[in-house]
């Protein structure tokens, strides 16, 4: 390449750094579009949200802690839309359920975004989100790896043994009990309500949907159907990170507008390409491969924290 | 373009000197006159640094033998800094004391015709506030942290790794111990507000002359739109993501349902 050819790639490189106008960074545009993209596909592969992938890989791009959990609660509104949109056509969205979850959901992102807020005041934000973030993959990374492991096993065995869910449990003898007709439960309020209140909260400080907490914890708790449970999730998902989103750029001015859209119109593009995938490869392989990436990022997370970091010093930015 | 700017610079110079000269008659002899080549810089969104060209001479016939010795310092707006140094607690990393270090620049270049020891005194370095040393302060130190200047020194290396502390001995270029020039180079990383440039004309390692001149440092179109909006009206920002994000989400996945049927 010669000097002229070199100088006008250059050019063209600085041309596509974008200034992001709250986290007050400059990035490169494609590292972002790409950044979503990868998300996507694999939101589009694993049918998770991927949120819980976003917030960690925007910390270690350079973007402030705090502005990347509001922003990341941000883009999953955006990111959720379409598909509780497809949902709601197809009828499978459990209305009823949906707004007591997110009853639930408004009350813990509220108490999420006050504790974000003073922690951040005290300089432990970015403790908390990583504690939150190793924690919470490590467990549901964890299980996930023991299941789909026992369930390729299995496979390969040749024998499957379907067990029974049980419909009967504690949580059916609590009071304030409900009809849920579209989930043809008659169970109390007070479990949903909890789950969306944790959900709400995981929203607040970690920048994530929360599905994948919510679902596991609707079919085994709950007893949904699971043909309702993705629907109403993405509806209760929708609507909270919506409710965070208000919060945080009340409160906190961490809402970066810019860098939501650029991940947006990354994170789509790449959920075509991830569901065309995802059709071509079994779901055991799928579900090992995604276990093994959650456990990945949970370890990253928890090196930084133990190792001795390069530098112990700090300056504490006006988003920081 | 550097070639161009030169010759830019010496009409103006030219033209200038004229008037210096004209009125350089009565006194001012051996001051320093010195223009940029902008006094604004606008942070646009794709915004990746700016450059700035500095550049001036002598008023009157320097004294004799006397070699040219000049210092720019560029400083951004000052105010204090917190920074917090981690610590470890029952076997993690953790942010555990903090210290609010009163006075440090958000930017600050220095360059100069030479390395600063050797052009200028110490006396005049401390009285005029030149070197990054004398910038970042620390009054009150807490007494209940140990090592309160490993803080203030954080604060100068931290900003010295982000490219906001720069010191450039050796950059400015000088002609005939009359005219000097130099390219500073601002970072993408600027933050908002009134930078001050300052030139210093040294004589025997004294300040013989400063100028002084502000730049002008403004977020621009869409990118001072949104800050401004987010800041003074934040719920109508709120909602605005939320719209957008709502739009570009649907939208996408709907264009790409088009495209596929």
């Amino acid at each position: 390449m010669n000097g002229r050819a070199a100088k006008a790639a250059r050019g063209e490189r600085q041309r596509m750094q974008i200034y992001l106008p709250i986290a007050e960074v400059s990035v490169n545009a494609f590292l972002l579009l790409g950044l979503g993209s990868v998300i996507g596909i694999l939101s589009g592969l694993f049918g998770v949200g991927g949120g819980f992938l976003m917030t960690p890989l925007l910390i270690l791009i350079g973007i402030p802690p705090a502005v990347a959990v509001a922003t990341g609660a941000t883009q999953i509104v955006g990111s959720s839309a379409s598909g509780v949109l497809a949902h709601w056509r197809r009828k499978t969205v459990d209305f009823r359920m949906g707004l007591v979850l997110l009853a639930g959901g408004v009350l813990g992102s509220f108490l999420g975004v006050r504790l974000f807020t003073m922690l951040r005041e005290m300089g432990q934000v970015e403790l908390l989100v990583s504690l939150c973030y190793v924690v919470f993959l490590g467990i549901v990374g964890g299980l996930m790896f023991i299941e789909s492991v026992v369930a390729l096993r299995r496979a390969r065995n040749g024998t499957r043994r379907i067990g029974k869910r049980r419909r009967h449990n504690w949580v059916h003898g609590l009071p304030l009990k409900m009809r849920f007709r579209v989930s043809n439960l008659y169970i109390s309020a007070i479990p949903p309500f909890g789950i969306g209140l944790m959900v709400g909260v995981l929203a607040a400080i970690m920048g994530v949907g929360g599905g994948f907490v919510m679902v596991p914890a609707m079919i085994y708790l709950l007893g949904m159907p699971t043909a309702v449970v993705v629907g109403t999730s993405l509806f209760q998902i929708l609507f909270v990170t919506a409710v965070t989103t208000m919060l945080h750029a009340t409160q906190n001015y961490t809402v970066d507008l810019a860098l939501a859209l650029l991940l947006l119109v990354g994170g789509v593009i790449g959920a075509q390409f991830g569901a065309r995938i995802g059709m071509r490869l079994k779901a055991e392989q799928l579900r090992v491969a995604l276990a093994g990436l959650v456990l990945l990022v949970c370890f990253k997370l928890a090196f930084d924290l133990v190792a001795r970091p390069a530098e112990l010093f700090s300056i504490a930015g006006a988003t920081g | 373009m550097t070639a161009l700017r030169l010759m830019v610079a010496a009409l103006t110079l030219s033209v200038w000197a004229g008037a210096v000269l004209a009125q350089a008659k009565d006194g001012a002899e051996g001051g320093i006159v010195a223009a940029l080549s902008q006094n604004r810089v606008s942070i646009t969104a794709n915004f990746s640094g700016s450059q700035i060209f500095v550049f001036g001479a002598i008023k009157g016939a320097a004294p004799e033998g006397a070699k040219l010795e000049v210092v720019l310092a560029i400083a951004g707006p000052s105010g204090p800094v917190k920074v917090r140094r981690k610590d470890r607690v029952a076997g993690i990393w953790v942010n555990r004391d903090e210290v609010l270090v009163d006075e440090a620049p958000s930017f600050y270049a220095v360059a100069s015709t030479g390395p600063l020891d050797e052009v200028l005194s110490h006396t005049d370095d401390l009285r005029h506030r030149i070197g990054i040393d004398h910038l970042v302060r620390l009054i009150g130190a807490p007494a209940d942290v140990d090592a309160p200047e490993d803080f203030r020194e954080a604060v100068i290396r931290l900003r010295r790794d982000e490219g906001l502390y720069v010191e450039l001995p050796g950059v400015i270029r000088t002609v005939e111990d009359t005219l000097f020039a130099v390219d500073i180079k601002l970072p993408a990383n600027l933050v908002e507000g009134d930078y001050s440039a300052r030139v210093f004309l040294l004589r025997n390692r004294e300040v013989a002359d400063i100028f002084e001149t502000d730049i002008t440092v403004r977020k621009v179109g869409l990118e001072r739109w949104i800050f401004a909006l987010s800041r003074e009206n934040p719920a109508a920002y709120g909602l605005l993501s939320i719209v957008v994000a709502l739009l570009a989400g649907w939208g996408a996945s709907e264009a790409f349902r088009l495209l596929r049927s």
